[in-house]
């Protein structure tokens, strides 16, 4: 989330797409309910099926999954055409003005540099126009046809809304009310704010799904404000500090880019990846990537990194291609994985092609689980009847399953989706022999350690150098740890300006990460978290909830990254001057010599509004970015293309080229492409969903969620419910081209046939909670059914929109 | 009903159920019957958030014992933190299941393993299970580990053991996670969080 929970009650619009917090986030739900009442905000959903957030919307268009992107660019081409826009905004605080690249062209659904053999593009021409200054070219009157914006209109002018009625199948009436709601928040004191999940991340083209809602929040004016914003509700309790610790290959804590072979030395990773500035006078903050980095490697690996060996650059292991969770799948599914350490997560269940990933685990040589509870994955190898069908004698995986602890016997911090830090504590021990993971982990690190130390083996130096200062080496506890990565002087920090004075003491713990430097002398392990463990304590364990702002922002209640700010771009809410654009809901202002109000400042505190600095500190332009450059796989603006399995021949964007049917860029494996399934055989659209009674496949293990909804069902629309003969109670199979499932029908008037590019299109949703372990009754696994394929940017698989068909069981 | 005027006030102060007892025209001495006490003002009372969905509301855990050593506390009772400002005191349908959660007949609570080709668990000891699966790793790390790649460029790498990361266990737990994994090399690192 840019802002937070308790900021949705600030917001005139509440728009939600790609999600349904009524149901899968009820308790953050409810200050949508607030704005409503209090603010007399409208709520508008834009969902295939009419949820529970819909049955409380002031207004409800329903939209074929898949074409988000269709319907979004609709909406980007009604506010430009409707002139219903924030000007002043959009031409000082985005790259409207910005010329773009002479060489970057788009034709018929593919831009330029592509390459149809490796599936992806030559970015060179994604760029701006640099002048002989150094700073890229603009035209202030925004009337240059090279400029973002004028780009901008250009590509979206084919987003008619007949176009979206033809391609979403939402009703031209309907799409044209939701623009108007939308539209009304272009008053430079009206926001919407906006609120998805993974009804938009879960698609082959998800991140440029949220690329449209970006597009079309920075038009408006809403980022930075009290009440905008873009909004990721987001999954499991501490999905965001996971996030931000970076448990995934190419970043390392605080989004740092993991270094790459194409880096064999700290100066040439360094020089490669800190952006340039691209306008005067702007922060361009991720120019201090070196402090950031060079202090991970001191916190990691002590007085074993120094200048003279580029901070132990060595000791981190360099990237090779792809290591998201869809390919290790398939590396593992062709053998070149032989090791798997499971840890807190059900992929059997979780990932797509069940099949497949039971197959892949068939062939590991080991395989380590470590949960508290009885998962599906830990027995793969195990026969569940049909649910799973495999032969335990022909599995020769070693599979060792380890008791872990849960939230209630664990201390510890986890972030939420607002970005706010809180500390929690242990209540009672763990069953049995439980053990907290991190005791877990330090005993296998431990024994690694001691083997290699006796025995020799490959490259042991890293391991041998790492620091481990725990009171009880075994037991890291959770206050060494949040300490740790907090970071702390090692020798005194001095005053840039003025170096006779001394900003933090040697050994102290750093107040925030302005205090970071790259000579060697601080540690951090996640440069955003800096700060939550200052010399004034552990301030995620702060809980004063008092709100003198009224806005919600409780900046004393926990720490949120970064410096405890709670509205990120916040220096957008107010205007050139340094006046808010809504004085009623001040988030930031100018004071005469710094900055103040509501929050901490996105912005140097010193940087009088007439120098320019403008809001985007992170860019090198200082601005947001309407065209992203090189940022996205697929292309520098959204353009909509076809699910992989998709109920159309072509893409009626562009019904002549194949090549942009689908995502072009999207990366698909050997044998996937095969296994996709065409509508002739499987005639109908599925979309997985979450019930309000169930979390993932979590609570399948709890009694009285069990109790609630104890079995796997089906929705599906009255009209295909007739046109089948299936009544509501009957069993049915649903079977996609990689297997079946089978199910209760639950027939409803939630569900609509719609009308697609002259197809009638009907949409099945299918509640993925079920398994053959846990308190609800064996079923099967959803995800047999989904297609092994994800966003080209971010790997998350297509669970929203595949292809099924369905019959009587 | 034996009550002093003192405990009469503590049962009012409990709630509705207490001052009604007035309102029906008992007096701390005519009373007969007791009320029952409010058995959570005995449990021991820890902060802590639910584990399911992003929004982590504020959770009030209370338990039997008051944490001391040698008295093993169990978790009676879950609801929500009325002073978290994001949730204030409410719980969804999942959230209301935290006890079952803590208490799910498939909690695991000894280290099993099976093994190749078997149809069953078999118990074993954590120093059994470290040592069998540092083995393991140590094994397949000596044997696949990458110093240089083919043009000579040292990549430092281990790619043939994977990490599949919780995103439900706290910051502490993923940071000593990747901290503990990139030491050792690895690159095949994921997490539940992308999906």
């Amino acid at each position: 989330m840019t802002n937070h929970w308790v900021d949705i009650k600030n917001a005139d619009l509440i728009f939600v797409m790609g999600g349904n917090p009524a149901e899968a986030h009820p308790c953050g739900f409810k200050w949508a309910i607030e704005a409503k009442k209090n603010r007399k905000a409208k709520l508008v959903v834009v969902d295939p099926r009419f949820n529970r957030t819909a049955s409380v919307a002031d207004f409800y268009a329903p939209v074929r999954p898949g074409s988000d992107i269709a319907f979004l660019g609709g909406v980007i081409n009604y506010l430009l055409t409707n002139d219903k826009i924030h000007h002043d905004y959009v031409k000082a605080y985005t790259n409207a003005s910005f010329l773009i690249n002479e060489g970057f062209t788009f034709d018929d659904g593919i831009f330029a540099g592509y390459n149809e053999e490796k599936r992806s593009y030559d970015k060179a021409t994604w760029s701006y126009q640099m002048g002989a200054d150094g700073f890229v070219k603009v035209d202030e009157t925004l009337q240059d046809p090279r400029c973002a914006f004028q780009m901008l209109k250009a590509h979206y002018a084919r987003y008619t809304p007949d176009v979206v009625q033809q391609v979403c199948g939402t009703p031209k009436e309907a799409f044209l009310k939701v623009c108007e709601y939308i539209a009304e928040t272009a008053a430079p004191n009206k926001t919407m704010t906006n609120l998805y999940a993974l009804g938009w991340t879960e698609h082959s083209v998800g991140s440029q799904n949220i690329r449209c809602m970006a597009i079309i929040q920075l038009l408006l004016g809403n980022m930075g404000m009290a009440g905008g914003g873009i909004n990721a509700l987001r999954g499991h309790a501490n999905v965001q500090g996971i996030t931000d610790f970076a448990l995934y290959a190419q970043n390392l804590p605080g989004y740092l880019a993991a270094p790459t072979d194409a880096e064999p030395d700290l100066k040439t990773f360094l020089d490669k990846k800190t952006p340039k500035l691209l306008r005067p006078g702007q922060m361009n903050f991720g120019q201090n990537l070196s402090k950031w980095y060079v202090s991970l490697h001191k916190t990691w690996w002590g007085d074993a990194a120094h200048k003279d060996n580029g901070f132990a650059y060595d000791f981190m292991p360099k990237l090779s291609g792809a290591s998201d969770v869809l390919s290790i799948f398939d590396q593992m599914y062709q053998g070149k994985i032989n090791g798997f350490l499971c840890q807190g997560f059900n992929p059997l269940a979780s990932v797509a092609n069940k099949k497949k990933v039971g197959d892949a685990l068939a062939k590991l040589k080991y395989m380590v689980v470590m949960d508290p509870l009885a998962t599906d994955t830990s027995e793969f190898w195990k026969p569940h009847g049909e649910f799973n069908d495999v032969k335990p004698e022909e599995i020769k995986t070693e599979v060792f399953r380890l008791p872990a602890t849960l939230f209630a016997e664990t201390t510890g911090s986890f972030t939420n989706s607002g970005r706010v830090i809180q500390w929690r504590w242990k209540a009672a021990d763990g069953p049995g022999d439980a053990k907290d993971d991190t005791e877990i982990l330090a005993n296998l690190f431990l024994k690694l350690k001691e083997m290699y130390a006796k025995d020799g083996g490959a490259y042991s130096e890293p391991i041998q150098k790492l620091t481990w200062a725990y009171r009880i080496p075994t037991k890291p506890s959770p206050e060494e740890l949040m300490m740790e990565f907090n970071g702390k002087a090692l020798a005194d920090v001095l005053d840039p300006k003025d170096p006779t004075k001394v900003l933090v003491k040697a050994g102290e713990q750093l107040p925030s990460f302005a205090m970071l430097r790259d000579d060697g002398s601080t540690t951090c392990g996640n440069w955003i978290y800096c700060g939550v463990w200052s010399q004034a304590g552990n301030l995620s364990a702060r809980r004063d909830n008092s709100d003198p702002s009224g806005l919600g922002q409780t900046l004393n209640w926990g720490f949120a990254w970064p410096v405890n700010r709670r509205i990120l771009y916040n220096r957008a809410s107010a205007d050139l001057s340094g006046k808010p654009w809504d004085p009623k809901r001040t988030v930031l202002k100018w004071l005469g010599d710094k900055w103040g109000g509501n929050d901490i400042p996105d912005m140097r505190p010193d940087a009088a509004p007439d120098q320019n600095v403008m809001p985007f500190i992170m860019t090198g332009e200082g601005v947001g970015r309407l065209f992203s450059l090189g940022l996205m796989a697929e292309g520098p603006f959204p353009e909509h293309y076809e699910p992989f399995e998709s109920p159309l021949d072509a893409n009626p964007m562009h019904p002549k080229n194949p090549k942009a049917r689908a995502n072009p860029a999207a990366r698909v494996y050997k044998g996937d492409m095969e296994a996709f399934g065409t509508a002739k055989d499987f005639p109908y659209v599925a979309t997985t969903y979450r019930l309000t009674e169930h979390f993932h496949y979590w609570t399948k293990q709890s009694k009285i969620n069990a109790i609630m909804q104890p079995e796997q069902f089906v929705e599906i629309g009255e009209e295909l419910a007739k046109e089948k003969g299936i009544a509501v109670g009957d069993k049915v199979k649903i079977r996609s081209n990689r297997g079946f499932i089978k199910g209760v029908a639950v027939v409803t008037k939630r569900i609509k046939a719609l009308d697609v590019d002259g197809k009638k299109v009907h949409t099945i949703g299918i509640p993925i909670h079920y398994g053959f372990k846990g308190a609800t009754k064996p079923g099967f696994i959803t995800n047999t059914l989904t297609p092994f394929v994800g966003d080209a940017n971010t790997q998350t698989p297509e669970y929203k929109a595949f292809l099924v068909n369905i019959e009587k069981a | 009903m034996n009550m002093n005027r003192r405990q009469f006030f503590k049962v009012c102060s409990a709630g509705l159920s207490g001052s009604s007892i007035a309102l029906m025209g008992f007096s701390p001495t005519a009373a007969q019957a007791e009320v029952r006490t409010f058995k959570l003002a005995r449990a021991t009372e820890t902060r802590n958030i639910c584990p399911y969905c992003s929004v982590s509301c504020g959770v009030l855990i209370y338990s039997t014992g008051d944490k001391s050593k040698n008295t093993p506390a169990e978790i009676i009772h879950i609801e929500g933190d009325p002073d978290n400002p994001v949730n204030r005191g409410t719980l969804c349908p999942k959230g209301a299941g935290l006890r079952d959660m803590v208490q799910s007949a498939n909690r695991l609570k000894w280290p099993e393993v099976r093994e190749a080709g078997s149809n069953e668990w078999k118990k074993i000891s954590w120093m059994e299970a470290f040592d069998r699966i540092a083995k393991h790793m140590k094994a397949d790390r000596d044997a696949n580990f990458m110093a240089q790649n083919k043009d000579g460029v040292t990549v430092n790498r281990w790619t043939s053991t994977a990490l599949l990361a919780s995103s439900a266990a706290p910051n502490e737990a993923g940071y000593l996670t990747v901290k503990m994994a990139r030491a050792l090399g690895m690159t095949s690192i994921d997490t539940q969080a992308r999906i």
